[in-house]
């Protein structure tokens, strides 16, 4: 075992974290207040090879593992969640691009995305499908060399502006084994925009329904095969789960320096809060329980990266670290008393951003629902 | 409760079918922007509400801290920003001028206030003595022709829009010399400062006053100099039962809308509610809601009976706050987490109340502050430090 972050960990941690305060820490306040979000930074992301860490070099990433990924999305989230998405985000089109794609599919989509040149979404639920994902609806019939596709879907993150989106559809029978993946590129005639949600938080990065009303796309623009969409895009959320529970500790780290810092500065009855008990239990228990989340990010990237099965590990560093998320940045709110309660300070926002990782890449409800199967299945296994 | 009574059931009705009416239609708009009410103010007026405690002889309706409770948690289902700008209005200002004023005093202020042509409000806290509310440093320095106010007080609810305050400062060099002067918008050298942007309660707008060599005419101190804190902790303790009302309100709200998500909204072939991890959250926001609803109610009875004062009154109240307020924001992160991404949204109202809810673990005494009164009260002050 190794505790020790990495010469090249500890770099990109370091360049994002300059990053972040340097460009997004001036305008963040405001543009969550705005719902704006900078196309731009994610080309500056890019120029530093921010966008593409976990994909090879031969199609322009890094050609690192999660274990340097989650470093920079940590990083991105102290100072703001939206970007921390963005930059996930277009990721997991990289990542499953590279996984499911073909040579000229890869070749084509992923080294825009790995620059920051291009953006990426991913687009599953739909209004009746949220949880339940094998039961959307949004269809694919092929005609030709084309597919037509018919459907709503919810819940796009960047959907407005992404310029490369995985979609999954129906291509045949009902349930999970009728379901594929395609890429749709930006401006395809009969792909539109409907709303963008109004949001608690996260308001930087946009929420979005699109429509696609007869959207002819290329019979080549199917990922893989037919039928295997929704392996895809378990895969997908597995390892997307991974970059939200980075997102989770980034947070957490924010909220509890945050934290810390008003419970050293505020005095009340002659002495730092920090001095009353209750308020420095409520600081131990933070540092705990993210300490708790951070190796628990650790070991699923970890896996991940040395391939061995992480989905278990996964989901459960989701469910702790996004649920400690909550709790350490509903105390941070609480330690800085009136002043937490309003926005000259940013742990509000902190905790109306924590609220959102609880519940994208499969609620916790589902992550709990994956574990229990997994543990239930194992001990099967073992009995036989 | 079981021990409503008629009038009580009626006020129950009333206060709800008013927040539907009056509140209801503005509240997303208002929590946007945020905006303030002021036109439900002079409606709760016609119906009797901004003087709920206070005597029928001086204008009011008569009733107690159970209804007072009661219509904090209607109010407070629909609207809770509009509730918390009531509740400094009617429970912090006018309830605080009718127990303690002189009868010139309520000649002068209650009409307009009672009426809802007013709005008004309480000023304590201040930027370094917020949980340690005697450490305050507004001071008032008697004068031949009054009393010269200077300092300045923040988190004031009702702060930028009021016209009327309930302002302690200090008259002596004791931690307890604290008097209060009724500071009406207008005087010179008051000024109101800068208004809060906040997580919730958006519409109920919170701020800074200011007191700039202010001069109050000394027929508008309250009571006697120096004598201030006894009702000063008095209000706290009504403040505290009856902003539970106001936490007893969101949750109530969530679950409600919580309850009727895992009706409709199917998953699997199956309404989300036939999910245990659905019932769980559901059933143990009911029952800790219940709770907290008996816990808040009974400490209003025995207030209006007369069974609780001083110490017994003061953890009473913080009981049923410190409860009250963590189960609300427990309920409304529940809920949100029930409803998933909807909730997450502005088109349902659980988010707000979410946000709103926190704020009742932070205003009118934190969670600590009241852990701390309970504590005073359970090992006494030699055990127990701070205020």
């Amino acid at each position: 075992m190794n505790f020790e972050e990495s010469p090249i960990q500890s770099e990109l941690r370091n360049l994002t974290r300059k990053f972040a305060q340097k460009e997004l820490l001036p305008i963040i306040e405001a543009d969550e207040r705005d719902a704006r979000f900078r196309p731009e930074m994610v080309q500056k992301l890019g120029e530093l090879g921010l966008t593409g860490i976990p994909v090879p070099e031969a199609y322009g990433g890094a050609g690192l593992g999660y274990q340097e990924y989650i470093c920079a999305l940590e990083e991105l989230a102290s100072v703001n969640t939206g970007y921390a998405i963005s930059v996930a985000v277009t990721g997991l089109a990289q990542v499953i691009l590279n996984l499911f794609g073909n040579e000229e599919q890869k070749n084509r989509y992923i080294p825009p995305l790995a620059s920051g040149k291009a953006i990426g979404a991913f687009s599953l639920s739909e209004a009746s499908s949220g949880s339940d994902a094998a039961s959307l609806i949004t269809s694919a019939k092929k005609t030709g060399d084309h597919y037509v596709i018919n459907g709503t879907k919810l819940w796009t993150t960047q959907g407005d502006i992404a310029d490369t989106i995985l979609l999954m559809a129906r291509t045949g029978q009902a349930g999970p084994q009728g379901i594929s993946s395609f890429i749709i590129e930006k401006n395809t005639p009969g792909l539109t925009l409907g709303k963008i949600e109004k949001k608690m938080g996260c308001a930087t990065s946009h929420t979005c329904e699109l429509i696609f009303n007869q959207c002819k796309i290329p019979a080549k623009n199917l990922i893989g095969s037919e039928g295997n969409g929704f392996k895809v895009a378990m895969t997908a959320l597995d390892s997307g789960r991974i970059t939200i529970a980075a997102g989770a500790i980034g947070i957490g780290k924010a909220a509890l320096e945050a934290s810390l810092r008003h419970a050293r500065e505020r005095e009340q009855f002659g002495k730092p809060i920090g001095e009353f008990q209750g308020v420095s239990f409520m600081l131990a228990d933070m540092a705990t329980e993210l300490s708790a989340a951070e190796l628990m990010v650790q070991r699923a990237a970890w896996l991940k990266d040395n391939d061995q099965p992480y989905s278990q590990a996964a989901a459960m560093a989701k469910l702790y670290a996004t649920d400690a998320a909550m709790r350490i940045t509903t105390n941070a709110v609480q330690v800085l008393g009136g002043s937490g309660y309003t926005q000259d300070f940013p742990v509000e926002r902190y905790m109306r951003e924590a609220k959102v990782l609880q519940i994208v890449e499969g609620t916790n409800q589902i992550q709990r629902m994956i574990i229990g199967r997994a543990l239930l299945a194992e001990m099967e296994r073992k009995s036989l | 409760m079981w021990f409503f009574s008629d009038e009580h059931l009626m006020l129950k009705d009333t206060v709800r079918q008013f927040a539907l009416a009056e509140l209801a239609p503005h509240i997303e708009k208002l929590d946007h922007e945020e905006g303030f009410n002021r036109a439900a103010f002079p409606k709760m007026g016609a119906l009797g509400l901004l003087g709920i405690t206070v005597a029928e002889a001086d204008g009011g309706t008569g009733l107690g801290a159970v209804a007072a409770t009661i219509a904090m948690e209607e109010m407070g289902a629909v609207d809770a920003s509009t509730t918390l700008s009531y509740l400094a209005h009617s429970i912090l200002c006018v309830n605080q001028i009718a127990a303690n004023a002189s009868p010139e005093i309520k000649n002068k202020y209650l009409p307009k206030l009672l009426s809802g042509e007013h709005v008004g409000g309480m000023g304590m806290s201040e930027p370094d003595a917020g949980s340690d509310a005697l450490g305050m440093k507004t001071k008032a320095i008697k004068k031949e022709n009054g009393y010269l106010l200077n300092g300045s007080k923040t988190w004031i609810t009702n702060g930028p829009v009021g016209e009327v305050f309930y302002i302690y400062a200090k008259t002596g060099d004791k931690k307890t010399d604290v008097s209060t002067f009724i500071v009406e918008r207008g005087m010179e050298g008051f000024s109101t400062g800068k208004k809060f942007s906040k997580m919730g309660m958006r519409a109920s707008p919170t701020g800074e006053l200011v007191f700039a060599n202010c001069l109050i005419p000394a027929g508008n101190r309250v009571g006697e100099e120096n004598g201030s804190v006894k009702m000063m902790m008095r209000n706290l303790d009504i403040e505290r039962i009856t902003i539970a009302g106001i936490s007893l309100g969101c949750a109530r709200a969530c679950i409600e809308v919580a309850t009727q998500y895992a009706k409709d909204r199917k998953q699997f072939g199956k309404p989300i509610g036939s999910f245990q991890q659905i019932q769980e959250r559901l059933t143990e926001a009911s029952a800790w809601y219940e709770a907290c609803r008996a816990l808040t109610y009974n400490a209003a009875k025995m207030w209006d009976l007369g069974l609780i004062t001083d110490k017994q009154a003061s953890m009473m109240a913080a009981k049923a706050k410190l409860q009250s307020a963590q189960m609300a924001t427990q309920v409304g992160l529940d809920a949100i987490q029930i409803l998933g991404g909807y909730g997450y949204t502005r088109e349902f109202p659980v988010e707000r109340c979410m946000r709103d809810a926190k704020l009742m673990e932070i205003g009118a005494g934190t969670n600590e502050i009241l852990r701390t009164i309970i504590a005073k009260g359970m090992l006494g002050s030699d055990i127990v430090s701070g205020q």
